[in-house]
């Protein structure tokens, strides 16, 4: 038999071309494209990365354990950085202390607490401004113009302020013997309560923008509970710009909580954030130990400058307009 | 016009009342009263007595209009902390803080201004890009730090000025001026920078981009082809175009400038009314922290309406609309 490609040819399944994986699809994506196209959101996507990092892996990795009182030397105190303690042989990367703690593994533990009371603090504020937002754009009326009059009086005053207030009552009210071990949620809840307005308002106009679409008059027509419609089905449609408020919100609440701690009205000493860390080092400027100070307030400075940016290119990637 | 006026007092009234509100709840159920005033050794019954004579035993409602009826007058009740009127305690701590406010507001808007010219003229040269660039990273600088580093390097390592308090201060009736003395405008310099540094770099990213829009107007290149000198230009006709939103902001920040004023007097441990509310914060003096929210409330719903009013008067535009325009 002849191989006669007119009469044998085969047909030939046509194929679909394998979707591509996910790892490709995130490679290809305009996300990826603008990212790699702006070195200075590479340099400060790592920074955040090896911040958070080194801060989740704190007990794990940090050369001592500064809150261990076994291991501290109070004669260790105020070593220089890069040298040997005078009277043992922990060496300081970063120096110590008034306490002879080691200032590297502090700034460890501290960006562990800072991280920890900011992401908290911007979830509930996410949860509580998304939820008033949506149920104020949504519903429209009464409840609508109270919660933006709420928010309006809230967002003409500076967030400090107001998370000051919140911390002051709270700890009015907490009993003395539960305040230290309070204090780190009073804070997250103080910070929190002051940045949700931001929230609430903007997703509130993405509401009223979604409500009038077609597919929300769908869901509305086949008899879908309202609770589901905000859910399912707009939730999802608002949450870019909320992904950017957050990013953003982040490294304010980071801020925030360092203030607060510096001012002395923050998380306990007993666990130390980097706020408090620059408070304690700021004791010790004038007596030219500056290393106890100089090394939080830079990782302070990195983790919110890092954060921010990395939020401000979100905003201008997720925008198409700016594309 | 009279009716934007009434309805924007109307507002205010209403915020204020919301914010008496809060502050009254906080003063009468954070703490006892009657706890933080007497001893151990007061027996219950006469405890019972104050709390009838003081009137805590009223109707709830009755005691937020009596609270109200007070705060008008200016009473706010005795500090738990230093036992001293409240009143008088931030009367006599108010002067610091307004002298810090308004030298750090000049401080911001001047510079501000210049810089933003600056910018918007020289604009793609090396020097517009520092700065911008320094602005951005001035913005999320927390201030306290750069309150620190201030100290740092002009107090501590250069010595030229002093890193704490007010220096000499001189007695004007009650007013305590720091002004008129060498080492009081010595003490104000650091703290005042500190504190306009953020509104600095938002009024200079205000006045650059107002510039920018206004150098490609019509008129701006008409007053070219007429053969105007460069500075009669920027300065005569673009600059005064810009200043409107700039001065509505300066007005507009001056409250946060005074909200602000907290972190750089802990700083500089300048003896205001800021200072006064972090201690009460930490001992929670709720007397001096129902009264430091009203008090903040006021300036701000007081500045608001000024603004409001000021822009009334300032764009015409509003007034031929009428209440639509104006909201």
């Amino acid at each position: 038999m002849t191989n006669d490609p007119m009469t044998t040819r085969q047909i030939e399944p046509v194929i679909p071309p394998r979707p591509p994986g996910l790892l490709r699809q995130a490679l290809d994506s305009d996300m990826f494209y603008s990212w790699r196209n702006s070195p200075v959101t590479i340099v400060a996507t790592f920074t955040a990365a090896a911040l958070i990092l080194v801060a989740l892996l704190a007990p794990w990795i940090a050369p001592y354990n500064p809150f261990n009182p076994a291991t501290l030397n109070l004669m260790d105190g105020f070593t220089p950085p890069m040298s040997e303690g005078a009277f043992s042989d922990n060496w300081f990367l970063m120096g110590a202390d008034h306490q002879g703690r080691d200032v590297f593994s502090t700034i460890m533990y501290g960006s562990r607490v800072s991280l920890f009371v900011g992401a908290m603090a911007t979830l509930f504020a996410m949860t509580l401004g998304v939820g008033l937002g949506l149920a104020s754009g949504y519903n429209g009326g009464t409840i609508d113009a109270v919660i933006m009059r709420i928010a309006d009086i809230q967002l003409s005053f500076p967030a400090i302020l107001i998370a000051l207030l919140i911390f002051g009552v709270a700890r009015g009210l907490i009993p003395p013997s539960q305040q230290e071990s309070m204090a780190i949620w009073v804070l997250i809840f103080a910070i929190g309560l002051s940045n949700w307005a931001q929230f609430a308002r903007t997703v509130r106009g993405a509401t009223m923008v979604e409500r009038q679409k077609d597919y929300v008059a769908a869901a509305r027509i086949m008899g879908v509970h309202p609770a589901l419609i905000l859910l399912r089905h707009i939730l999802p449609n608002v949450l870019g710009p909320v992904l950017v408020i957050g990013t953003i919100g982040l490294a304010l609440a980071i801020i925030e909580e360092a203030t607060l701690s510096f001012l002395g009205v923050g998380v306990p000493p007993t666990q130390p954030s980097l706020g408090t860390l620059i408070r304690i080092g700021q004791q010790y400027l004038f007596s030219g130990e500056w290393w106890i100070l100089f090394f939080p307030a830079v990782t302070l400075v990195l983790l919110a400058l890092s954060v921010n940016l990395l939020g401000d290119w979100l905003r201008d990637a997720l925008n198409p307009k700016l594309r | 016009m009279l009716a934007l006026i009434i309805r924007r007092l109307a507002q205010s009234v209403l915020v204020m009342l919301f914010v008496a509100l809060i502050a009254f709840v906080m003063f009468r159920y954070v703490g006892d009263p009657i706890a933080s005033m007497v001893g151990v050794e007061t027996r219950i019954a006469e405890q019972e007595i104050m709390r009838d004579r003081l009137g805590l035993n009223d109707p709830v409602f009755m005691q937020f209009l009596r609270f109200i009826g007070n705060a008008v007058q200016g009473q706010f009740g005795i500090s738990y902390r230093l036992q001293q009127p409240v009143s008088e305690l931030i009367m006599s701590r108010l002067p610091a803080t307004i002298e810090l406010a308004f030298a750090s507001a000049t401080i911001a808007l001047i510079g501000g201004v210049a810089l933003g010219v600056f910018t918007a003229l020289r604009q793609g040269s090396f020097a517009t890009g520092a700065i911008m660039a320094a602005s951005l990273v001035g913005v999320s600088l927390p201030t306290f730090l750069i309150g620190i580093a201030l100290i740092y390097i002009f107090a501590v390592e250069l010595g030229w000025l002093p890193s704490f308090g007010r220096g000499q201060v001189v007695e004007l009736g009650w007013w305590r001026t720091g002004l008129l003395t060498e080492s009081g405008l010595r003490s104000i310099i650091l703290p005042a920078i500190t504190l306009s540094l953020f509104q600095l770099t938002l009024i200079m990213r205000l006045v650059r981009a107002e510039m920018l829009e206004v150098m490609r107007t019509e008129y701006i290149r008409f007053a070219r082809a007429r053969g105007l000198s460069d500075k009669a230009i920027n300065f005569g006709h673009a600059l005064r175009n810009t200043l409107v939103p700039v001065i509505t902001i300066t007005g507009l920040q001056l409250g946060s400038v005074i909200a602000f004023a907290i972190v750089t007097e802990t700083v500089f441990q300048w003896p205001g009314v800021g200072s006064l509310f972090i201690t009460s914060v930490q001992v929670v003096d709720v007397p001096v922290m129902a009264a430091y929210l009203m008090f903040i409330a006021f300036v701000f719903v007081v500045i608001n309406l000024i603004v409001d009013i000021l822009y009334f008067a300032v764009d015409p535009r509003l007034r031929v609309d009428g209440g639509a325009a104006g909201k």
